[in-house]
């Protein structure tokens, strides 16, 4: 629906103030940054990490103890969905050298490099090829690949600063050195990066960058990547085999110890399969779908954080996991675009942040954690938010005065994608500016990695969103694009001389998920929750109610007795 | 915000009432339904919600993104979360940006008879006739160009009748021109060189031996390119950067 006449009224407060501030950007005058104490006070008071009961800790376990999102902790204290003597390890359904948890950015490099290093490969995958959160990314890929006024130095220093300087060196090394040939790579694959006429890549900045690095593909950067990506996967289709609507839910290993496949889960024919393989890669990505908080997510469907899980199981340690980043700006209204993802990219061509009012309260380009949180002060306890129907509130992204600093048909050039969204609603972003609130967008954490993504596991790899350390206690925008095609290509790299070199062929075991379910009956710990969860429950409650015979199987009898 | 209506809809063929305010996908959720296929995004990028639908008493097929479109008194839909679709294999060494690329891999995107059905069952309003057009013409770039927005949802080819895969010849349209026709980043590759021949290596590795504090000091201090700084900016302090020892 097109903005009520109430907000229409509150726009013109936004309108009164644009002339003014566009004039002072023009001038070089920006908002002042925070200092590093601002922020550190900014984020305690207001982040939804802070809150009160935003962290329980992990009973079972390798973290026991280590205190994280109770969404989270619910998943990891749950029985797996198999129990493990019905599962016939004898009998693989397939088998391969590499096997790919995943079917996104970081699957999907993955995949290429394996095949490159000559492994036989299967991607297996919740729901389609591609479907995932990379496809859903907008804004850009960062890349230290202007050489006169960047280098992969600075990208460090923003990488480390914006994640409180609490990073994994060794990853963040890996995530900036590998950067520019991860774009040439990207260049070479036929990726439409958006260019000046000489071929020069046109970049800007994100939040926290110190130098314009973000590259992008319109403002469909993560579809461009992930469709060239997907595209590339299937011109191999002998040497690389996707299996759909098909989720790993236990990772199987061998009577070394090492990873040996994983049991999977056909969500059409719902019979548990096993993939036998001499080396696996995690890359499901990340867990916005368990909607922390009750928070509203840009997220994909299929994000619940099934590698979380399936790696803790196997005694992967987990980190990073106690922050999770709210993008600052998500859709408010209308209703039926509620959490959408609108691009940092806005914020970083130059467009303010105001509120009820029309003034600025915060610097445009402040790190994401910090931003989201200077938005939620703003409306809960400045009570300057702009009410939206509904009772939630929200500030303004002011979006035409890009077209006053840069050109008329600048936001239709830059921002197509989001112009024709808000045109179903009758919005004319152009014109009239949008309203956001922070939204559930990135799982900051996960499990442990060394440089060449490979886990504590012999065999086990892990890429992309799932893994933890590379963006600290907080990830810039532009580094998640990097991250899934830098570690992707690095997991199925090591993960295939790994398969074609050290495995050992072995006994298939689950046994480690017996003692995990023996370990949360010995911890006491009280749960009738089955994981990974595999997808959200969006259906209405009142016909789930009704659905009396949903513990039957068929006309068989008791679920019980079968699962 | 006004109370939603409760309006009929048929899904396939069978009818629910729902809230007027929802789309297509939410709707079929307050329905009862748990999706696994035709649900992806939900935010009208990743083509998996394809949907079909008519009006009763009208002869129009009409189409939509499940999680796009809101739903409308008396729809009746179908969702297409799959259409079988033809994907020609190439050998990345020899294929080449020419129309002869698109005779051997899709010959027949030749035999398109001009309905344009494909452009009017596009929920990304792209006009796909004119870009298979464009590749008979031997015209990439513009078939690159034209097919930007696709988000390969395959609405398009499951309703031609020449049986053409249109969005995986607009894919190889692009990689196409990404590949050969676009200009190079030559200034990516120099870059690329740079580390190879380990030119940050020994910076790098100052910074990961440093302490917080130090790292603090270096992040506060580091020199920040302006906003509206033109492409011709350079930072005052060169150290660090290509060609700078």
């Amino acid at each position: 629906m097109p903005y009520t006449p109430e907000l229409k009224e509150l726009i013109k407060k936004v309108e009164a103030t644009r002339p003014e501030r566009v004039r002072r950007k023009r001038e070089g005058y920006e908002f002042p940054e925070m200092s590093l104490e601002e922020r550190t006070e900014l984020l305690r008071a207001h982040h939804p990490d802070h809150k009160a009961g935003s962290r329980r800790p992990i009973r079972i376990g390798v973290n026991k103890g280590y205190e994280i999102s109770p969404e989270i902790v619910d998943l990891l204290e749950a029985r797996s969905r198999v129990r493990p003597d019905l599962v016939d390890l004898m009998n693989p359904a397939y088998e391969t050298d590499v096997l790919v948890v995943g079917g996104g950015g970081a699957g999907a490099s993955a995949a290429l490099m394996a095949r490159k290093e000559g492994a036989r490969v299967i991607i297996t995958t919740k729901l389609r090829m591609g479907d995932a959160n990379t496809m859903m990314a907008e804004g850009g890929i960062q890349a230290a690949s202007k050489g006169e006024k960047d280098s992969p130095y600075y990208h460090y220093l923003d990488v480390i600063g914006g994640g409180h300087f609490e990073n994994v060196p060794e990853l963040v090394e890996a995530l900036v050195m590998d950067a520019p040939e991860t774009m040439a790579w990207l260049e070479n694959l036929g990726c439409m990066f958006t260019k000046f006429p000489d071929g020069r890549l046109q970049s800007m900045h994100g939040g926290g960058t110190s130098r314009k690095r973000m590259h992008f593909a319109s403002d469909i950067t993560g579809a461009e990547i992930m469709r060239t990506l997907r595209d590339e996967v299937k011109n191999y289709p002998d040497d690389i085999r996707i299996v759909e609507f098909s989720s790993a839910v236990e990772l199987v290993l061998s009577e070394h110890g090492e990873c040996a496949g994983a049991v999977v889960f056909n969500h059409e024919t719902e019979e548990y399969q096993v993939i036998k393989a001499k080396a696996v890669v995690m890359a499901t990505g990340g867990s916005g779908r368990l909607h922390v908080q009750n928070f509203m997510t840009t997220n994909h469907y299929g994000a619940t954080g099934d590698g979380l899980v399936m790696g803790y199981r196997a005694g992967v340690e987990l980190s990073f996991l106690h922050t999770v980043q709210f993008h600052p700006t998500g859709a408010v209204f209308p209703e039926q675009l509620e959490g959408l993802l609108l691009t940092e990219k806005f914020r970083g061509i130059g467009a303010n942040i105001v509120n009820v009012h029309g003034e600025q309260f915060v610097f445009e380009r402040e790190p994401r954690d910090v931003e989201a949180a200077a938005f939620i002060r703003e409306c809960a306890e400045r009570g300057n938010g702009v009410p939206v129907p509904g009772g939630r509130s929200g500030v303004w992204v002011d979006s035409p005065m890009i077209d006053d600093l840069l050109g008329e048909g600048t936001v239709e050039r830059e921002f197509l994608g989001k112009l024709k969204v808000y045109r179903r609603h009758d919005i004319d972003i152009s014109k009239e500016p949008m309203l956001v609130y922070p939204t559930l967008h990135y799982q900051n954490g996960g499990l442990n990695i060394d440089a060449y993504c490979q886990t504590s596991v012999p065999g086990f790899y892990a890429a992309g969103e799932v893994a933890g350390g590379i963006h600290g206690e907080n990830r810039l925008m532009g580094n998640s694009l990097l991250d899934v095609c830098v570690f992707g290509k690095r997991a199925g790299k090591h993960a295939a001389r790994y398969a074609t070199s050290e495995a050992k062929d072995g006994k298939l075991s689950l046994e480690h998920v017996k003692k995990y379910n023996e370990e949360i009956d010995r911890e006491g710990v009280r749960t009738d929750r089955v994981s990974p969860m595999l997808l959200p429950d969006y259906s209405n409650p009142d016909v789930r109610k009704r659905q009396l015979s949903k513990d039957y199987c068929g006309t068989v009898g008791l679920k019980e007795t079968y699962s | 915000m006004e109370q939603a209506r409760l309006i009929p809809i048929h899904i396939m063929g069978t009818t629910y009432e729902v809230p007027d305010t929802l789309t297509i996908l939410k709707a079929m959720e307050y329905a009862g339904f748990q999706l696994v296929r035709g649900c992806g995004c939900r935010g009208g990028i990743c083509g998996a919600c394809g949907t079909v639908y008519r009006f009763p008493n009208s002869h129009k097929i009409e189409i939509g993104l499940a999680c796009q479109t809101l739903v409308q008194p008396d729809m009746y839909l179908a969702q297409l979360p799959f259409f079988p679709a033809k994907r020609s294999v190439f050998d990345k060494k020899t294929v080449q940006a020419s129309v002869a690329t698109f005779q051997a891999l899709y010959p027949e995107l030749f035999k398109c008879v001009s309905c344009n059905t494909c452009t009017k069952s596009c929920p990304m309003e792209i006009e796909v006739m004119d870009y298979v057009n464009a590749i008979m013409r031997g015209d990439i770039k513009k078939a690159a160009e034209l097919s930007f927005d696709c988000i390969m949802c395959g609405l398009c080819t499951s309703r031609c009748p020449a049986e053409i895969s249109h969005y995986n010849a607009a894919i190889l349209a692009r990689r196409l021109y990404g590949r050969f026709l676009a200009p190079r980043a030559k200034h990516l590759h120099k870059q690329v060189e740079a580390v190879t021949n380990g030119q940050y290596t020994g910076p790098i590795m100052q910074l990961m031996e440093m302490d917080r504090g130090q790292l603090k000091k270096l992040y506060v201090e580091r020199e920040v390119e302006p906003n509206m700084a033109d492409e011709m900016w350079e930072p005052q302090s060169k150290e660090h950067l290509l060609g700078v020892s």
